[in-house]
């Protein structure tokens, strides 16, 4: 379990998170949805020890983020953001061998390589494990990130909107990997999307976020509602059922 | 068995151990293996063999090899590749500190200086970085300006203080590169480049890992802020080194990672090889050039 306990983060003088306190549980998959800027991206950050916390604290698994030593908990709690840019000029697979290293600090064993083999199989980048990062699409670069963290094989696995770059069926194809990963690998999944029906889909939990607040939680039955989706995102959006899920109409 | 990588690595080691050979038979005096043997001239051959060839053959290999790591690493700490230790502000600290350290305390020992040389390095190298930090837009072309304009500034400031104490003549020793007065005794210095080297390749995942930004680093386990400074103090070190010995050799450790980035990428632990062999190659190429052209004369490295 992911506890977030009264958490707040500012720049100069403007906070961005404010006092959020939250509860992910374990196993399954929990979105965070929100209009831009609402401070989704920051609260990732937060919780992955990659931006430090003005106050509060963030505790996985009973482990302080801001106190535990970062290869421990580079084994239990993997992020990946928003935007990526790598400058460096690394080939697909030594980037997905990169995500073993913290358990193999650069000697990857033959375990690790299955690690690596399995996560260029998931994601479908065995064609192209031998390419440079900067030779390759958006969306191809994208799922190497992705594949890369998978292969960190944590507990935790969080991903700041996972689904940019990608197509439509690349799109889908990804967000049933992770519902695999959750399912059958009982790993816990924390999202970032920006697309309320992919949340509504394929989550257990989600998460809505404005104004550096948590504005409502339940799940997808509870959030995707007209009456909700207007207060997160200010707009009427209509909400039919189909096969049993949920889906918004935002486009009208 | 060895993959084609390491093939190729291996033709290049020999390629440069060839030029190596060479050099250490160019020369005004005659040394080639029969005078050598020949035990004539009372050894004379061998001295010079041991005394000036071979010593000034080393500190090019050495100076070579570790100037190129040290751009390499450079580059990752600037997160940017068109910066190297002479373009950092790196050297021209390690000319200030070597002119304080010969003012104030002549008496030093050569390591004494090349410490002090280091320490400046390091200020002056930390401070380029945290000037790129202040900087919001780091455009590519802006990174390296502003290296150069800070070596600038403290160049400005060293060449004033050499003037006006009349060591401009020990300074232009330090920053133009030369193998010409290196001798057996003059050079041994260099060795520690080598230890400098091998440091930097037991870190090589690291660095590279590094190289991949601030995030990924944290994400992966390791402490951003630690590589940083280890390539901080390895960068500092050889260039206080290679600037003490042998003087500055300017953009080795800007082409040759580059040329090694095209081929092989940004795998430290593949790339680094490399690089070593590359830089001493080349340094070596030029300096067997710029005796034979205008034999018996030289043309300096720098
Ligand atoms: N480094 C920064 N400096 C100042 N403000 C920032 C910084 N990063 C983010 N912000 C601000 O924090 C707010 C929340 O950003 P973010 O968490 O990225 O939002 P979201 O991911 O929900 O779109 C935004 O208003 C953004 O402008
Ligand atoms: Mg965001």
């Amino acid at each position: 379990m992911i506890e977030i306990k009264d958490v707040s983060k500012s720049y100069d003088k403007t906070v961005v998170v404010d006092g959020v306190s939250l509860k992910i549980p374990a196993g399954g998959i929990t979105s965070i949805i929100g209009p831009n800027g609402a401070g989704k991206s920051t609260l990732l950050a937060l919780i992955s020890r990659l931006l430090p916390m003005n106050s509060g604290q963030v505790l996985v698994d009973g482990l302080n983020v801001t106190t535990t030593p970062g290869d421990a908990l580079a084994r239990k709690l993997s992020i990946l953001r928003q935007d990526n840019h790598i400058g460096s000029r690394l080939t697909v697979h030594d980037l997905v061998t990169f995500g073993r290293y913290p358990y193999s600090k650069g000697r990857p064993t033959i375990e690790d390589l299955k690690h690596v083999r399995m996560a260029l199989q998931y994601l479908n980048l065995e064609s192209m494990s031998g390419r440079f990062l900067d030779e390759l699409s958006g969306g191809q670069r994208q799922r190497a990130f992705v594949a890369m963290v998978l292969c960190q094989d944590t507990d935790y696995v969080l991903l700041d909107e996972p689904l940019n770059n990608l197509d439509m069926k690349h799109a889908a194809a990804m967000m049933k990997l992770l519902r695999r990963t959750a399912d059958e690998l009982g790993k816990t999944v924390v999202l970032v999307l920006h697309d309320v029906n992919f949340a509504s889909c394929y989550s257990d939990y989600i998460v809505a976020m404005k104004d550096g607040k948590i504005a409502y939680r339940g799940n997808p039955s509870e959030i995707i509602r007209p009456d909700i989706m207007r207060g997160i995102y200010d707009m009427d959006i209509a909400v039919q059922d189909v096969d049993g899920k949920r889906i918004a109409i935002y486009y009208a | 068995m060895l993959d084609t990588n390491q093939k190729q690595l291996v033709i290049a080691v020999l390629a440069v151990s060839g030029l190596a050979i060479l050099s250490i038979f160019i020369g005004v005096s005659d040394v080639t293996p029969q005078t050598l043997f020949s035990n004539s001239e009372d050894g004379r051959a061998l001295q010079v063999l041991l005394i000036s060839r071979i010593p000034r053959t080393l500190a090019i290999l050495l100076a070579g090899a570790s100037m190129a790591v040290a751009g390499m690493i450079m580059q990752i700490l600037a997160r940017n590749h068109f910066v190297e230790p002479s373009t950092a502000g790196t050297v021209e600290s390690a000319g200030l500190g070597l002119l304080v350290v010969t003012v104030l305390a002549p008496e030093t020992t050569v390591i004494g200086k090349m410490l002090v040389a280091s320490i400046f390095a390091l200020l002056g190298t930390f401070l380029f970085l945290r000037v790129l930090r202040m900087i919001p837009l780091r455009s590519v072309l802006v990174v390296p300006l502003v290296g150069i304009m800070l070596g600038g500034v403290i160049g400005a400031i060293t060449t004033f203080f050499a003037y006006r104490l009349d060591l401009l003549q020990s300074l232009n020793a330090w920053l133009t590169g030369s193998f010409a007065g290196i001798l057996s005794g003059r050079y041994e210095l260099l060795w520690i480049s080598l230890g400098l080297m091998i440091i930097a390749y037991i870190a090589a995942d690291r660095f590279t890992v590094a190289g991949m930004g601030q995030d990924f680093t944290t994400n992966l386990g390791l402490n951003y802020n630690r590589v940083m400074t280890l390539g901080l103090i390895i960068v500092s070190m050889v260039t206080a080194v290679v600037v003490v010995t042998v003087g500055m050799i300017p953009f080795l450790g800007l082409i040759v990672p580059n040329v090694v980035r095209q081929m092989q990428g940004d795998n430290i632990r593949r790339t680094t090889p490399w690089v070593m062999v590359i830089g001493a190659g080349f340094v070596l190429f030029c300096d067997i050039i710029g005796r034979v052209i205008r034999y018996p004369y030289e043309i300096l490295s720098g």
